[in-house]
């Protein structure tokens, strides 16, 4: 067998879209906003439209186990040097690869368990439970 | 320096350890030569003298882990890192046959990352350069991403074998198929391709395996193994001589297993902790002090020897010679 061409590889493709769902440090300024808004229109409507936070450190997610209400949105940061991703089991949900400060959030419309990882580093893992209060 | 055999479970190692091995991590490349079917690594580039292979023998040069797009502490010039290796590539006295990179080309998996690397890779005056998709090549979409700047076979898949001076080279992707919690693997696709592959491949063929995650379980809380490493190595087993060169770990371990030899390199962009390290407790980017990093760029030196199962590292720190 003789050896194969290698390196000169394939022409360069058309340039890509940023990713769409990461949010960068002026986005962050708006959800603190959020964070700090909605609560206060959640103790009148229950659950529906509740922010919650996920932190992202040191390779693991915090928490690691989350319980929320049906139309809850989770909000993930990585406060990680290391790039990490939010993506679930079932292929509902997956973030693009998170770079330190990006953000990824998914509201969780339906009841269930949703069983999420780092593609980057799968032995992360994380839960979701969305139940009715 | 010593060797390095962390591949002990009950292996720990104190911070104050961890950070003196620091001093040998370098961001150097591995010279490899073959000479009467039997690879061997001539020792890191960098030192000042630079490694001279023997007679007729085919000379190769592995680099690993580059992380272009990285620009954090750590290394906020992981480009700079690897011009420096393509210098000390282009210094050596026996212009190599080609160069292979053992994965994580690039950070994110942005074609940006893919772009650039692809055009400092074409700086080496060498025929070819082999690479092999790492976990942060393959973030966003598994490999497709990186599979639009190397396809080495055209053929869409990340896997690939060549023959070259004698030697048979496989060149896997084993940062596959994740499964909740559980390290990355080949997968059932690739393991059989490879059956196929070694089953057309002499005995006495010597072997070298290219693989970005180590090919045996280094620190599994970390990551740091091949979930289905087990059925690709009784596929090599039966082979004289089998060589597997991988990255990821940031580091330089040896593990020899029967006539297989499994090596981890250093890479070009940062170090990471030695395995299962106390009190450092995840593999992210170690940023040493101001002026250290010159410190830990230095010499390695490997040698193989025929028929002896241990390998002998020899590591120099790079200012220790040159202060």
């Amino acid at each position: 067998m003789t050896p194969r061409a290698h390196v000169p590889v394939a022409s360069r493709p058309s340039a890509r879209p940023r990713f769409a769902s990461l949010r960068r440090p002026s986005a962050r300024a708006l959800m603190a906003c959020a964070l700090l808004v909605v609560p206060a229109l959640v103790a009148l409507a229950a659950s529906p439209g509740q922010v919650v936070k996920v932190d992202i450190a040191k390779f693991a997610y915090g928490p690691k186990d989350i319980t929320v209400a049906p139309g809850t949105r989770i909000v993930w940061t990585n406060h990680d040097e290391a790039p990490h991703t939010v993506t679930s089991k079932d292929k509902s949900f997956a973030s693009k690869g998170m770079d330190t400060d990006d953000t990824f959030d998914h509201t969780f419309d339906r009841e269930g368990d949703y069983e999420y990882l780092c593609t980057v580093h799968p032995f992360m893992t994380g839960m979701v439970h969305v139940h009715k209060p | 320096m010593t060797t390095h055999d962390r591949s002990s479970p009950d292996h720990r190692i104190t911070r104050r350890q961890a950070l003196g091995c620091l001093a040998s991590w370098t961001g150097a490349a591995v010279v490899w030569t073959v000479a009467g079917g039997v690879p061997r690594a001539l020792g890191a580039t960098s030192d000042g003298t630079p490694p001279t292979a023997s007679g007729n023998a085919m000379t190769f040069v592995q680099i690993s882990d580059t992380h272009i797009g990285f620009r954090k502490d750590a290394n906020p010039d992981v480009v700079g890192s690897l011009r420096h290796a393509i210098a000390d590539i282009h210094a050596l006295p026996q212009v190599p046959a080609f160069v292979v990179h053992t994965g994580d080309v690039s950070h994110l998996s942005k074609p940006e990352e893919f772009g650039r690397a692809r055009e400092l890779l074409q700086e080496l005056r060498v025929d070819r350069v082999h690479t092999v998709p790492g976990e942060h090549d393959t973030i966003d979409e598994g490999a497709t991403g990186y599979l639009r700047y190397f396809d080495h076979d055209g053929n869409g898949k990340s896997w690939y074998s060549f023959d070259q001076g004698g030697v048979h080279f496989v060149g896997l992707n084993n940062v596959l198929n994740f499964k909740m919690g559980t390290m990355a693997a080949l997968g059932e696709e690739q393991v059989a391709w490879l059956r196929t592959d070694l089953a057309g491949v002499s005995r006495s063929t010597p072997i070298v395996v290219l693989g970005h995650i180590p090919l045996w379980t280094v620190w599994e809380p970390w990551g740091w193994g091949t979930a289905d490493s087990a059925q690709a190595m009784a596929l090599l087993r039966p082979f004289g001589s089998v060589t597997v060169l991988n990255g990821h770990i940031h580091q330089v371990l040896q593990k020899v297993e029967g006539n297989v030899a499994l090596h981890t390199a250093m890479s070009l962009a940062y170090p990471l902790p030695p395995p299962g390290a106390e009190g450092i407790g995840e593999p992210g980017p170690v940023t040493v002090a101001a002026g250290e990093l010159a410190k830990v760029l230095g010499t390695r030196r490997i040698e193989v020897v025929r028929g002896r199962r241990e390998l002998a590292l020899i590591d120099q720190p790079f200012d220790g010679r040159r202060a």
